[in-house]
């Protein structure tokens, strides 16, 4: 081994007590900045697929423009035959054809303008979770049925139970006036009041005939297995769109905006607090160092007498401090990895949680995702930090003059 | 050919609201291959001298000539490189690094200097073995006699071969008997290697090995005494 690194190491533990605590505060720092780093990312992964499985999938085939400005006659023609090749080609079963309109829905006593939506009874469970938050009667299964699902709050405005009908008055795809009567069959709490109280959901086939979509829907809603695969089918999909229609796809950051700003705001707010922790852990690499460098400061006139430059001693304390926060680095990452490990395993809870949880169709435990990032991201940090903290210790050696050096007790 | 060339130096240092001339327009001429003793009571300037002659301080005026170089005028890192090169320091308090075993210590200079590690290797075990610490190359200073730690700071000065090994007080924490041990290591040197020593003393028995005597007090040459060495 080089006798600058051998020199490095061993000046580090002259004073072992001070080096463990200095690398105990970059062990503790660094196993909590990867834990809570690997927590907060799984939770965005379950804030994205909660939020996005809900109802927006993580893609969606659109005509140009709808996204931007519904409108009835933006349509994706022969959405459901395009939905079924989708499937196929792809070789994912949740892809499904989704139609939208405004309508006002009548009971006996009230009415209430909501957004319907045309769904395909046999797909739209994989691509949202409001089918599994039916809490009376049941979802729709004929694509034909003159049925309704409405949400718990809408029901309890317009008076209506499971059996009763309501009337639908909107506008069609031409403009033409669209009316209908359906029976309430399910009555969904997806824990969102405003989803409960304005969305109203029909058998696609039923809102096609109402809305004389002519076989056209609003959007193809696709749900990938997992976020980090979206970008190879978005690739895959987009190759099969037909070339003779003028269709746009969207991911779920075009779809859904304010859900990454929202993330995007939480990082921010999190990673103010990471800052104010790897300061105070380089603030302490910087006392240890500058003790370090103050009480070798004889030793330091007696190298520079034998032809060292203050450059080079500065490398020295550079390498030192790399050395100590290299240890902080790999014994907090691995500390970090194992808390994580477990969690990632048995979920992370505390009381209290379960209940709100449920109300928002969330699970009870949030699992932390491990990945190379999540594990060395804080670490690495610290490690920057604790480099960045050594120099003003090691550029005081610049303004050392050998003879006053050495006169240093 | 001159080793060392002192022309009128002037140094001198705030001491409270005092002026204290450790250095009074000093002018002195080593040759290659001399033997020097510089003697002076304490304060008489003797370590100012040694360290303007090795480039740690730098004189008020006057000029410091180093193997034809003039080196007062140099930066630190052109002072650094002379001091690596060409001057050995050999200190009273040996002033080795204490986590480092006699073999690296001697090592760490030629490291610095690039030289390979084989060559490192040999050189440094051989220099050991030439100053009498063959077998204590693991050693630790800690874990060395004081005359063992100056014989490891000798090896450290003289394993590049400098053309100049300046010693301030190298004997001063040694007995007598390791005292004379090191001068007559001292002396094979100068005789073997031709190499320069100017060493700072109050030593007696040092001051008898020395071919010449030079006397200082208060900052000044005071006497310059050729003399035949014991």
């Amino acid at each position: 081994m080089n006798i600058t690194i051998r020199l490095a190491w061993r000046n580090l533990w002259r004073h072992s007590r001070r080096t463990w605590l200095t690398i105990g505060a970059m062990v503790f720092s660094n196993a909590l900045l990867v834990f809570m780093i690997s927590l907060q990312f799984g939770m965005y992964e379950l804030m994205i697929d909660n939020t996005l499985q809900a109802f927006i999938g993580h893609m969606q085939i659109q005509a140009p423009g709808y996204k931007d400005d519904a409108k009835m006659r933006q349509v994706v023609p022969d959405a459901e035959q395009l939905a079924a090749t989708l499937r196929q080609e792809l070789d994912l079963e949740t892809i499904a054809a989704r139609s939208a309109a405004f309508a006002l829905l009548s009971s006996e006593d009230r009415s209430y303008g909501v957004q319907i939506f045309g769904v395909d009874p046999r797909y739209e469970p994989g691509v949202s979770t409001l089918p599994g938050l039916v809490k009376e009667g049941r979802y729709p299964q004929d694509r034909d049925a003159q049925e309704i699902v409405i949400g718990s709050v809408l029901a309890r405005n317009l008076k209506v139970s499971l059996g009763d009908e309501l009337t639908l008055l909107g506008s069609g795809r031409d403009g033409s006036f669209s009316a209908a009567v359906a029976e309430v069959t399910g009555i969904f709490e997806s824990g969102v009041i405003e989803m409960d109280r304005s969305i109203a959901e029909v058998p696609l086939g039923f809102f096609d005939d109402v809305f004389y979509m002519d076989g056209a829907a609003h959007a193809v809603v696709i749900v990938t297995p997992g976020l980090a695969v979206i970008e190879d089918y978005r690739a895959r999909a987009e190759a099969l769109l037909p070339a003779e229609e003028d269709l746009v796809l969207h991911d779920w950051d075009a779809l859904q905006p304010g859900l990454k700003q929202a993330i995007q705001a939480d990082i921010s707010s999190a990673f103010f607090m990471y800052g104010v922790l790897v300061i105070l852990v380089a603030f302490s690499v910087m006392n240890t160092q500058l003790m370090s460098v103050l009480e070798r400061t004889h030793e330091f006139g007696i190298v520079m007498a034998l032809g060292l430059t203050p450059g080079r001693l500065g490398r020295l304390v550079i390498l030192e401090t790399s050395l100590m926060g290299l240890a902080g680095l790999f014994l907090g990452a691995l500390v970090g990895g194992l808390i994580t490990l477990w969690f990632t395993y048995n979920g992370f809870s505390y009381p209290g949680m379960d209940q709100m949880a449920a109300n928002f169709n969330l699970p009870s435990r949030f699992y932390p995702q491990a990945t190379l990032l999540t594990l060395f991201l804080g670490p690495a940090v610290v490690f920057v930090g604790s480099i960045l903290s050594a120099l003003y210790p090691a550029l005081r050696l610049h303004w050392l003059r050998p003879v006053e050096a050495m006169r240093a007790v | 050919m001159t080793a060392v060339r002192c022309i009128d130096l002037c140094k001198t240092y705030r001491q409270g609201d005092q002026d204290i001339k450790a250095l009074d327009h000093v002018d002195l001429e080593v040759e290659h291959s001399g033997f020097v003793c510089l003697s002076a009571p304490s304060g008489g300037g003797k370590t100012t001298l040694l360290n303007a002659i090795g480039g740690l301080d730098i004189p008020d005026s006057g000029e410091v000539w180093v193997a034809g170089q003039r080196i007062d005028q140099l930066s630190k890192g052109e002072l650094a490189a002379i001091r690596l090169t060409q001057i050995g320091f050999v200190f009273q308090a040996y002033n080795l690094i204490p986590v480092l075993t006699a073999q690296e210590n001697v090592e760490f200079v030629m490291q610095v200097q690039g030289v390979a590690a084989a060559d490192r290797r040999s050189k440094s075990q051989a220099i050991l073995e030439e100053v009498g610490l063959k077998g204590l190359e693991d050693r630790r200073p800690a874990e060395m006699s004081g005359g063992q730690q100056q014989r490891v700071a000798v090896a450290r000065a003289i394993v590049s071969r400098p053309a100049l090994v300046l010693a301030d007080e190298p004997t001063a924490n040694l007995d007598s008997k390791t005292s004379d041990e090191l001068m007559e290591l001292f002396v094979e040197l100068n005789n073997h290697h031709d190499t320069t020593f100017v060493i700072a003393t109050h030593d007696q028995r040092v001051m008898a090995y020395a071919k010449r005597l030079i006397k200082m007090l208060d900052g000044r040459i005071v006497e310059d005494i050729e003399q035949r060495a014991a």
